[in-house]
């Protein structure tokens, strides 16, 4: 199963983990397959309409999967997602 | 009976391939790599643009910084052409370079031909013994520290992320350092803000950070901002400066931020810090993507928590201050390759680098567009920021 790893605001949804694994295909899946198993997780990632929310960047190893296939990009059992909002601390 | 020094001169310029100014000035910049091999002081007189310095005396420890790759063609000059093919044929006979050659003439014979000489700017004694570690390294040398003491750097902020870059960036001698920052001095700042002290609580940031640098280093000149970045102050307090370091604390600044220096063409080293993580990457209007390429809205209010409500581990401020700093360092003196279009992230507790590429937005409602076709009276006005990302939350 690829492996996600879990920004800091979205830990707290899947139970403190900075990185879980999930079942998929393709990038969509995956998260979707993540988000069953963590309701909170849901509205973080995903719009009313399914889609990846534009706040969330999700990286297939290095690159950004809008750039790719978005939700549609194949992922391998080896993949590694990282999921990044933006960030703004810095006092 | 040994030969006289004489001699050895003329043998050695025998066996070395010497070349006349004029094929030096026509060839100047394809390719070719000048090394001028003449002392300090003679290179600090005068040297020809574009060359770079390594003392004869140096040549051996030296010439791998300056030139790493043994087949370049590589040009030698000194003061008359005889100091240069002694070098040529150090080069070529013990170093191993394969395409060497010596100016026939030294700068003299150049400067004669009339053709160009820069003079660097000069170091005074105390600077020389304060940067002498800079002066070592062929990457910075006089004229790298001379870029960073003719640099103007503008902190945002004089905080977790700002007080570590800006004591080394002091150090480093940047010539001028703009602070921006209205707050005050608070006990809880001094665990990771470490260019405050525990007897200046109270006392404004900037007046605090400026006591500090003028102690580490009276050749900084601190250019004071105790006011909060808005739309109203953007433009006027960012214009000249030639880098700008990001360490502020909330979403609607950073996007003022950036929509402004993409318009006035400024770098941004930007960092974000949040528990025990911490995000860097260099923004380099239209050489690579802006921040609205990365992040195009901000995110709601709950995933957008700040360092104050959800703490920050001391340290990791200045692990990514000190990485802003470095990259600051890079842009100003050119060396090396800036985090340009790559997104760093540093988790601490796993102590674990990862690297992410940030494409340019070809639709990026700011720096897809030419800062010449943004019209006066667009510049310096902008959306409400603040509405824009209350409402986003």
């Amino acid at each position: 199963m690829p492996l996600i790893k879990i920004p800091v605001v979205l830990r707290q949804s899947v139970g403190g983990e900075k990185e879980v694994r999930a079942e998929g295909g393709d990038v969509g899946t995956v998260l979707r397959a993540l988000a069953d198993r963590h309701p909170d997780l849901s509205s973080q990632l995903f719009g009313p309409d399914g889609s990846l929310n534009r706040y969330v960047n999700v990286y297939l190893n290095d690159e950004d999967v809008r750039v790719l296939d978005g939700l549609d990009t194949t992922v391998r059992e080896s993949d590694v997602l990282n999921v990044l909002p933006a960030m703004a601390g810095g006092v | 009976m040994s030969p006289s020094g004489a001699e050895v001169i003329r043998q050695i310029k025998q066996q070395v391939e010497e070349v006349d100014p004029a094929e030096v000035s026509e060839h100047q910049g394809n390719g070719v790599v000048l090394v001028d091999v003449r002392e300090g002081e003679e290179w600090d007189r005068g040297h020809i643009p574009g060359a770079v310095h390594v003392p004869r005396g140096y040549l051996e420890s030296r010439i791998d910084g300056a030139v790493p790759d043994r087949d370049a063609r590589v040009i030698l000059y000194c003061a008359s052409g005889q100091r240069s093919a002694l070098a040529a044929h150090t080069l070529k006979e013990l170093l191993g370079f394969s395409d060497v050659a010596s100016m026939t003439g030294g700068i003299t014979l150049w400067k004669d031909r009339g053709y160009e000489v820069e003079v660097p700017k000069v170091l005074t004694p105390e600077q020389k013994e304060r940067y002498g570690r800079h002066l070592l390294l062929p990457e910075i040398g006089t004229e790298g520290q001379a870029r960073l003491l003719d640099a103007k750097v503008l902190l945002l902020g004089a905080g977790g992320l700002g007080a570590p870059t800006a004591l080394y960036l002091a150090a480093a001698g940047v010539g001028t350092l703009g602070i921006v920052d209205d707050d005050e001095v608070d006990l809880s700042n001094l665990q990771r803000q470490v260019i405050h002290t525990t007897d200046r609580i109270g006392m404004p940031k900037v007046d605090s950070a400026e006591a500090t640098i003028k102690a580490l280093n009276p050749d900084v000149d601190v250019v004071k901002h105790p006011v909060r970045l808005d739309a109203s102050n953007i433009m006027e307090i960012i214009d000249g400066y030639d880098v700008i370091v990001d360490g502020v604390d909330n979403f609607p600044t950073r996007y003022l931020l950036n929509d402004a220096t993409v318009r006035l063409d400024i770098p941004v080293v930007s960092a974000s810090i949040l528990g025990f993580d911490g995000q860097l990457s260099v923004f380099k209007p239209h050489d690579g993507p802006c921040y609205r390429c990365l992040y195009p809205v901000p995110p709601p209010a709950e995933l957008a928590p700040s360092c104050g409500a959800n703490g920050v581990l001391g340290v990791l401020p200045g692990t990514m201050g000190l990485l802003q700093a470095t990259e600051v360092v890079k842009l100003v003196t050119g060396i090396g390759e800036p985090l340009i279009g790559r997104l760093l992230l540093y988790e601490a507790l796993g102590a674990t680098f990862t690297e992410l590429k940030v494409r340019r937005d070809p639709e990026c409602p700011i720096c897809s567009r030419e800062p010449s076709e943004i019209s006066d009276a667009e510049m310096g006005v902008f959306p409400d920021y603040e509405a824009f990302c209350a409402a986003a939350g």
